[in-house]
C-alpha cells in the first residue's frame, strides 16, 4: 500500500506558483509543525484537556489543497484538523484558546481540539466522527452550485473514512448531480490503530472514483507542489462546471493517533523511520533551496516568526478567561 | 372558512414560503408533484434513497445561507442519518460557539394504523427529544399544521415537524390569511373541569371524542394539545392540571422514557402543580412493542377513545 521510498524522493513536476508563494506555503507547513508541536507539549503540562490528535507529518496536504482554494471556499475538517484550519487561514490566537478552554476561542471553550474551526473563512466545522463531515460539505457543494458564482467545496477524511457510508452516498450523488465538490482523501495508512492494509479491498482508494464515473487521483501527499497540482486541476474541473474529484494523498502521521500517552501504536518502528525521512517540510526546503529561492538566513527569520507567533498564541489564550459556567447553556438554540 | 386536509395544509404553507423566500429548497426521495411543479427541479430536488447524505446536505447547505427543507418522508427512514441529525444537526450551533446558524426543517410522518408493519410505523418523537439542539413539533389540525409549520420554515434552527400518517387526509378549517403560530405554545381543544388530558396528533381527536361521550355523564373533560414537543409548554399543562387535579395523558407512542413521561415529570415536579392532584397520573400510551401488521394486533397496540375513557375514569375514582 505504501508508495516506495523512490517515487516519494522523486520531485514534483515544475510549479508555475511564484516563489513568495512557495515560501508561504513553506511557512504554512512550519506553522501547522510548531503549532501541533506546542498543543502536544501543552497537552502533556495539562494546560489542554481532553484528546488531541496531530498532523505533524501531514502538512503538505492541507498546505497544497488550500492553496488552490479562495477564501470562500468551503472546506470540513476531522477530528485531526489544526493542520486545515491554519492552512485556511484561521487565527493562531483563537485556535490556541480554544485549545486552553477560553472564550476567545473559536468555539468559546465548548468544541475544543477537535472541533477548531472558523466559518468565517469557509470551514463548516471539523468533525469528530469519522465520515461525519463528507455530507455537510456536499452540502457547502451544493450550495455552491445554487449560488453559481463558480465556488467550491472540499472534504479532507482519512482512509477510515473512505470505508464509511456517507462517502460512497456523497460520491454517488456529487457525480450524479455534478456538484463542485473535491474529496481529498488523506491516507495515513492507519485507521487509529488499524492498517489500512487490513480493511481495504482495494490498494488505492483513489481507484474507488471509477465506481462513480468521476476522476479518481492518487498523489504523493508528503510533496506538496503534487498535491496543490492535483487540487488546482480539480478545482479547476469544479468551478467550470465538470463535477468532483476524488483525490488520494498518500501520507503518513509521525505521531500516535493521538497524544494520549501510553496508548498502543502497533506500527512498525522501521516504517515509521522511513517516512520521517520521507518529511514533506524538509522536501519543500531543498527544493526551495535548489531554486535558490531560500536560504539559511531566510529560514531562520520563518522559522522565528512562527514561534513568536505561536507563543503570543499562548499568551493570549493564558490571559483570556474561562467561560462562565451559566455560559454551559448559550447557544443551544440560535435566536 | 375553507377546509383543506392536513397533508394540504403542509404544502400550502410549504408553497407560500417558498414564494417568500429563494433561499428555500426541498429534497426529498421523490419529488413532491405540486411542488416541483410550481417550483421547477432547482429547488425541489428529487434525492438517491441516501438519507444520510442528503440530511448532512441539508446540514451544510444550511450553513452556507440557504433554508433546506428535508423531507424524510417516514420517520423510520431517517434513522439511517441519525449521524446526521444527533451529531451533527444538533449540536453544530452549539459546539461551534454559535458561528453560525442553522435554518434547517426535517419532515417526518409518524403513527401507526396503516397495516405497514415495525419499519414504516414508529412514533420516536421522544428519541429526539432527548437530543438537546432541536426543535420538534406534532400538529394534530390542518390549522395547527400550517401555522406551525410557517414558524419552523422561518426559525434559525434545525426543526423536526413530524406529522400524523393517520391525519393525512382529515380536513379541517384553515383561513385564507397568513397567520403563524409560535414554537412553545400548547392549545386548549376542550374546555373542562374535572380531568386533563393531554394528547398529541391523532389522540386529541380520539380525546374529544372520548370527551363528548362521558360529558353525557356529566364529566367536564379538558384536551390540551401541546403541538410542540420541544419546547414544550409547561405552563399550559400545569395551568390546567392545577384547575382540574387531574390527568391523563394520551400517547401513540409507547411509555417508556416516552412524552408521556415527560408530561408526567414536568406536571409531578412542579410543587404548586403537585399540591393539587387527586389522584395519580394516569398514561394511556401505545403498547411498548414493535408495530405489527394484521389489524387485529395493530389496533391492539394502539390507545384509542376506549381506552382515554377508561383511563380518564381510573383517576376520577
Amino acid at each position: 500500500m505504501a508508495l516506495t521510498s523512490q517515487s516519494l524522493s522523486s520531485p514534483s513536476r515544475p510549479t508555475n506558483l511564484s516563489p513568495d508563494k512557495q515560501r508561504e506555503m513553506l511557512r504554512q507547513m512550519l506553522t501547522i509543525r510548531h503549532f501541533e508541536e506546542r498543543a502536544s507539549a501543552d497537552y502533556v503540562g495539562g494546560k489542554i484537556y481532553g484528546v488531541v490528535h496531530c498532523y505533524i507529518g501531514e502538512e503538505a496536504v492541507a498546505v497544497g489543497v488550500c492553496t488552490a482554494l479562495t477564501r470562500t471556499d468551503r472546506i470540513i475538517s476531522t477530528h485531526r484538523g489544526h493542520g486545515h484550519c491554519i492552512a485556511k487561514g484561521a487565527d493562531l490566537n483563537r485556535m490556541m484558546a480554544e485549545l486552553y478552554g477560553r472564550q476567545t476561542g473559536y468555539c468559546k471553550g465548548k468544541g475544543g481540539s477537535m472541533h477548531i474551526a472558523d466559518f468565517g473563512i469557509g470551514m463548516l466545522g471539523a468533525n469528530g466522527i469519522v465520515a461525519g463531515g463528507i455530507s455537510i460539505v456536499t452540502g457547502a457543494g451544493l450550495a455552491a452550485q445554487m449560488e453559481g458564482k463558480g465556488g467550491v467545496a472540499v472534504s479532507f477524511f482519512g482512509d477510515g473514512a473512505s470505508n464509511a457510508g456517507p462517502f460512497h452516498e456523497c460520491l454517488n450523488i456529487a457525480a450524479a448531480w455534478k456538484l463542485p465538490m473535491i474529496y481529498v482523501c488523506e491516507n495515513n495508512m492507519y485507521a487509529a490503530q488499524t492498517a489500512a492494509a487490513k480493511t481495504h479491498a482495494l490498494d488505492d482508494v483513489a481507484k474507488r472514483a471509477a465506481g462513480y464515473g468521476i476522476p479518481g487521483v492518487v498523489v504523493d501527499g508528503n510533496d506538496v507542489f503534487a498535491v496543490h497540482q492535483a487540487a488546482s486541476a480539480a478545482v479547476d474541473r469544479a468551478r467550470s462546471g465538470g463535477g468532483p474529484t476524488l483525490i488520494e494523498c498518500k501520507t503518513y502521521r509521525w505521531r500516535a493517533h493521538t497524544e494520549r500517552r501510553g496508548q498502543p501504536d502497533p506500527r512498525d518502528p522501521a516504517e515509521m523511520e522511513a517516512w520521517r525521512r520521507k518529511d514533506p517540510i524538509a522536501l519543500l526546503e531543498r527544493q526551495l533551496r535548489d531554486q535558490g529561492e531560500l536560504d539559511d538566513a531566510a529560514l531562520q527569520a520563518m522559522v522565528r516568526d512562527i514561534l513568536g507567533a505561536i507563543e503570543a498564541a499562548v499568551a493570549f489564550a493564558e490571559a483570556s478567561p474561562f467561560p462562565r459556567p451559566d455560559q454551559a447553556t448559550d447557544d443551544v438554540f440560535a435566536a | 372558512m375553507r377546509e383543506l386536509t392536513y397533508g394540504e395544509a403542509a404544502l400550502e404553507a410549504i408553497a407560500e414560503e417558498m414564494r417568500r423566500d429563494p433561499k428555500i429548497f426541498y429534497m426529498s426521495t421523490d419529488a413532491i408533484p405540486s411542488l416541483a411543479k410550481e417550483f421547477g427541479d432547482e429547488r425541489i430536488k428529487a434525492t438517491p434513497i441516501t438519507e444520510a447524505a442528503f440530511t448532512g446536505m441539508g446540514i451544510g447547505a444550511a450553513g452556507c445561507g440557504f433554508r433546506p427543507i428535508v423531507d424524510w418522508r417516514q420517520v423510520t427512514f431517517c434513522f439511517v442519518a441519525m449521524d446526521q441529525i444527533v451529531n451533527q444537526a444538533a449540536k453544530i450551533h452549539y459546539m461551534f460557539g454559535g458561528q453560525v446558524t442553522f435554518p434547517l426543517l426535517f419532515r417526518a410522518s409518524v403513527g401507526g394504523g396503516g397495516q405497514v408493519a415495525a419499519q414504516h410505523s414508529q412514533s420516536p418523537y421522544s428519541m429526539f427529544m432527548n437530543v438537546a439542539g432541536l426543535k420538534m413539533f406534532l400538529p394534530s389540525t390542518p390549522y395547527d399544521m400550517k401555522g406551525l409549520l410557517k414558524t419552523a420554515i422561518r426559525d434559525n434552527n434545525p426543526v423536526i415537524s413530524f406529522e400524523s400518517s393517520r391525519l393525512m387526509g382529515r380536513k379541517g378549517p384553515v383561513p385564507d390569511e397568513d397567520y403563524a403560530i409560535p414554537l412553545g405554545k400548547a392549545d386548549v381543544k376542550r374546555e373542562g373541569s374535572d380531568v386533563t388530558v393531554v394528547a398529541l396528533a391523532w389522540l386529541v381527536h380520539e380525546a374529544l371524542a372520548a370527551a363528548e361521550e362521558l360529558a353525557k355523564e356529566g364529566v367536564s373533560v379538558e384536551i390540551v394539545d401541546p403541538r410542540t414537543l420541544v419546547p414544550l409548554d409547561a405552563g399550559t399543562i400545569r395551568d390546567s392540571v392545577q384547575m382540574t387535579g387531574r390527568l391523563v395523558i394520551a400517547d401513540e407512542a409507547g411509555p417508556t422514557c416516552g412524552f408521556s413521561a415527560e408530561v408526567a415529570a414536568v406536571v409531578t415536579e412542579d410543587p404548586a402543580t403537585f399540591a393539587r392532584l387527586k389522584a395519580p397520573v394516569k398514561r394511556v400510551c401505545a403498547l411498548q412493542v414493535p408495530i405489527p401488521y394484521v389489524p387485529v394486533l395493530e389496533s391492539a397496540v394502539f390507545p384509542d377513545r376506549n381506552r382515554i375513557i377508561a383511563g380518564i375514569r381510573e383517576v376520577l375514582r
